[in-house]
């Protein structure tokens, strides 16, 4: 009885208080990494080194006057944050960060639900979390904020089809639709997908910027410019909630991106036995190193690229991703029967 | 007997749901009931084990279709006109009539099997000894194939019907 | 779908805008996405500096000339110096006009940096603005070394100079060209043949050649459009005449080919500051300039290459007044933004931000 339901209870607490946690200090993360590309320091006064940084934009934020617009919708106004945070939240669920850890003589799978159709979980979750673009965009009953919400909900959906591909390349290659299986799966092929399915991996990543609305594809955000984008009435939490669900969904893509290509929580070499020593790191800390190094990618590209206009961003989802899914699915497919 | 109450509580918002999609006066409400109905839905399949076919139904209705019928009553604009209840093509005493017909039926259906239970027991869903997509995958490409392959030409005749709509007179 | 009933959208880019580079107005018409033409609206920065320099000494001007194209000071004080020089036949030391020509270059290397640096910053390229800025920095350093100043320097007198380089300022100027020619490599390795830059730049804004000359582009934006027009060889001035230096083309027309242009004038303002440099003479840096300042009565006009185009003065003097009795500045960032309508017609409201960075406008110099 206590198995079945306070497990998994703890397991989720501690969980959203961790992403919680680590999606606000991702912002302190960005500002610094952005600020050493760029020459400068970054956050430096509050704290050692601005480590508090985050802790003080969050009472900033809070504290902020709540403004709605005065004609706007005000159940969808307070629900767009939600719808897009919510989902970029549950979608950790899925993510598997070892396959068993000991705590207190319990031995506890460190993934919350281990569903098996556990990737299209991920994938259908992605898709809800359009709605809080949309709803924001409407919300402001503004017309350029809603073309801008209705753009960037379109970008989103397009390169939801390229990733989507890239997924079932893999599920056609392990064979299985749950997270933990297809670690097991690579460990069983002996090699990290990655090596069998660069392309895959790099479609994939330059999916997962766009479905976050990264650069170079944040023309979204980037908008607010020109036409004035889809959060422009937003202040305050709410508007906070936005950009912290972008950083919860970067570091969901950069999961799947580590469980899919990279091993999950295998060391490097898992089936060499010479490397022993590797074992000593857990499991889940080599799972959060290989996060780690895709926020960093990700940080690293916005600092470094210019950004797409819409246009282009479109054409290259549609006119140049898609076929390449295509393509790399039925190859993958194609030998996977053969061979 | 948690079931039965998660089940209750569902159908409950299903319902509820359903009957706000249609009395709502703002078209974006009415759109975002339905959601909430199909991811209702979508749980109940999850209580009936049948996880993929949830997965696929937040996947595709909730997430594909509505979010269009978000994009279409967005740009589109719909208000009801004030004299709506007045329009003449409206026969409302032929529909509550075709209504009440409808709910006889329903009901003497359900009277019936209630007097005269069938010879098939209902039984508890069970998680299938291979997993939800295999089983979908395996019944699809051998005993439904035709249908299967129909229903993706109907995709691939709307994709292109609406590719050929939209594009402008170049 | 030309039976659907559309209308223009009026779009305004108002004069509070991060991207206008100063308050310019720029109200789009918009046929959907496409610009279908665009009106601009300037003076939000008119500080009536014409009617001000009539009432001005002809040395206080170049305190004023300052404040024109204020990312380039140094270029319009000599501008101005030399318009007056050439109204009063006044002769300027060797030396005065080699350390101008050496200040004039810096100033253009300052000015690309701000170009470049926002230029890429509108188009999402954060780095390249902070990289930049970091240059133009110890230009600005250099600037202060030299007159104590960082922005407006006031730093040229009828007929020379007013200060002579401090000692070790040319080893800094070299240690600067030194360092900033292992630095241009490096915007150009995040831009110059980045794919996403290429598209957001490449067929952007295009114009021919003579277009662009009939409408009164000048500087870089004429250059990139394949027009070898340039007042250092045509009119040279100050010390041009001594070096050797090439002008760079374009081909092309767009705002690609005009980065382009830009970024190679880095390397030859280089190339002129050194030779510069090593052949710096000795001399008086102030000629025999009378007391009190009388051009004779005549009226004449004089052109320079600033770092965004041709910037002429024309000075009317009644040979009476110690003012002038008209003062009026050609600046080419005003006929420069004259060609954006041309420019931005049939574009995307995205590429407008490009499109007004490729054309480097200062609105200081546009209002006046």
């Amino acid at each position: 009885m206590t198995h079945t339901y306070l497990v998994p209870l703890l397991k989720i607490l501690v969980l959203l208080n961790a992403v919680l946690v680590s999606v606000t200090f991702m912002t302190l993360l960005e500002r610094k990494v952005i600020a050493w590309v760029q020459v400068r320091l970054g956050p430096m006064r509050v704290g050692p080194y601005g480590s508090l940084q985050p802790i003080a934009d969050a009472i900033k934020l809070l504290l902020k006057e709540d403004i709605t617009p005065v004609r706007a919708d005000r159940f969808v106004f307070t629900l767009a944050p939600i719808v897009s945070m919510v989902p970029a939240l549950i979608a950790f669920a899925v993510i598997p960060f070892d396959r068993e850890a000991t705590f207190f003589g319990y031995q506890v799978p460190l993934v919350i639900a281990d569903v098996n159709v556990g990737l299209l979980y991920l994938v259908s979750i992605t898709s809800i979390g359009v709605y809080g673009i949309i709803l924001a965009g409407y919300a402001s009953n503004s017309k350029f904020p809603l073309l801008s919400g209705l753009r960037a909900s379109a970008q989103l959906i397009s390169y939801e089809i390229a990733i989507t591909m890239m997924l079932v390349s893999v599920v056609v290659m392990a064979g299985t639709l749950s997270m933990t299986g297809l670690v097991d799966a690579q460990y069983n092929a002996r090699v990290w997908y990655v090596f069998v399915q660069p392309l895959a991996f790099v479609i994939l990543f330059i999916g997962g910027l766009a479905e976050t609305n990264r650069a170079p594809f944040d023309l979204p955000e980037a908008e607010q410019e020109l036409t004035g984008g889809y959060h422009t009435e937003y202040s305050g939490m709410r508007f906070a909630l936005f950009f912290l669900a972008e950083y919860a969904n970067m570091i969901v893509v950069s999961g799947v991106a580590a469980t899919l290509f990279f091993g999950g929580w295998l060391r490097p070499f898992p089936n060499v036995a010479a490397l022993w020593i590797l074992d000593y790191i857990p499991g889940w800390m080599w799972f959060l190193l290989k996060t780690f190094v895709f926020l960093y990618v990700f940080i690293w590209i916005r600092a470094t690229l210019p950004r797409y206009r819409y246009d282009q961003l479109m054409r290259l989802g549609w006119k140049v991703l898609i076929p390449l899914a295509i393509a790399n699915l039925v190859v993958t497919a194609v030998l996977k029967v053969l061979l | 007997m948690l079931e039965s109450l998660v089940f209750y509580t569902l159908a409950a918002l299903i319902i509820g749901f359903g009957v706000l999609v249609v009395t709502t006066r703002n078209p974006v409400h009415c759109v975002l009931c339905l959601v909430a109905n199909f991811l209702c839905v979508a749980m109940i399949f999850v209580l009936l084990a049948a996880e993929f076919l949830a997965m696929i139904q937040i996947l595709v209705y909730a997430g594909g279709i509505v979010v269009l019928y978000l994009f279409v009553v967005m740009l589109v604009n719909l208000r009801r006109p004030p004299d709506a209840r007045m329009d003449g093509r409206r026969q409302t005493r032929f529909g509550f009539v075709l209504v009440a017909l409808l709910l006889t039926e329903v009901s003497a259906i359900l009277v019936y099997s209630a007097a005269h239970p069938s010879s098939l027991v209902a039984v508890a869903p069970q998680r299938p000894a291979v997993g939800n997509a295999e089983t979908i995958g395996m019944l699809l490409y051998t005993d439904y194939l035709v249908p299967f392959e129909l229903a993706s030409m109907l995709l691939l005749v709307a994709m292109v019907g609406a590719i050929v709509l939209a594009r402008k007179e170049a | 779908m030309s039976q659907f009933d559309t209308s223009e959208l009026t779009l305004n880019m108002g004069p509070q805008h991060p991207s206008t580079h100063g308050v310019l107005r720029v109200v789009l018409r918009l046929d959907g996405e496409r610009v279908v033409g665009c009106d601009i609206v300037i003076g939000y920065l008119h500080r009536g500096i014409e009617k001000l320099c009539e009432h001005r000494d002809w040395a206080q001007i170049v305190l004023i000339t300052d404040r024109m194209d204020y990312v380039a000071a140094a270029s319009n004080n000599l501008g101005y110096v030399e318009t007056v020089e050439k109204l009063m036949s006044l002769e300027v030391p060797r030396r005065a006009r080699y350390i101008r020509t050496i200040l004039a270059e810096l100033q253009r290397i300052a000015s690309h940096c701000l170009w470049l640096g926002t230029h890429a910053m509108d188009l999402g390229a954060m780095t390249v603005f902070l990289y930049a800025f970091r240059e133009r920095e110890l230009v600005l350093d250099l600037f202060e070394e030299y007159c104590g100043a960082r922005l407006t320097y006031n730093s040229m007198r009828i007929g020379g100079l007013p200060l002579d380089i401090p000692p070790g300022w040319g080893a800094k100027v070299r240690r600067f060209c030194d360092i900033l020619e292992t630095k241009v490599p490096e915007y150009e390795e995040l831009l110059t043949h980045n794919r996403i830059w290429r598209d957001r730049t490449t067929g952007i804004g295009v114009i021919d050649g003579d277009d662009a000359v009939a409408i009164g582009l000048t500087g870089p934006a004429l250059r990139g459009s394949g027009v070898p027009r340039d007042v250092r060889k045509d009119e040279p001035y100050a010390a041009y005449s001594e070096f050797e230096f090439s002008v760079p083309i374009g081909a092309a027309g767009d705002t690609y080919d005009r980065y382009l242009v830009r970024i190679e004038e880095f390397h030859q303002s280089i190339r002129i500051i050194r030779q510069a440099l090593d052949g710096l003479p000795e001399g008086p840096i102030l000629g025999k300039v009378p007391r009190l300042l009388k051009p004779p009565a005549g009226e004449t006009y004089h052109a320079i290459e600033s770092p965004k185009g041709e910037l002429g003065y024309f000075i009317v003097s009644d040979g009476k007044a110690h003012t002038p009795y008209r003062f009026r500045v050609r600046p080419p960032s005003f006929c420069n933004l004259q060609a954006l309508p041309r420019l931005v017609t049939g574009h995307l409201v995205s590429d407008v931000v490009a499109l007004i960075g490729s054309i480097d406008i200062v609105l200081g110099e546009v209002d006046r």
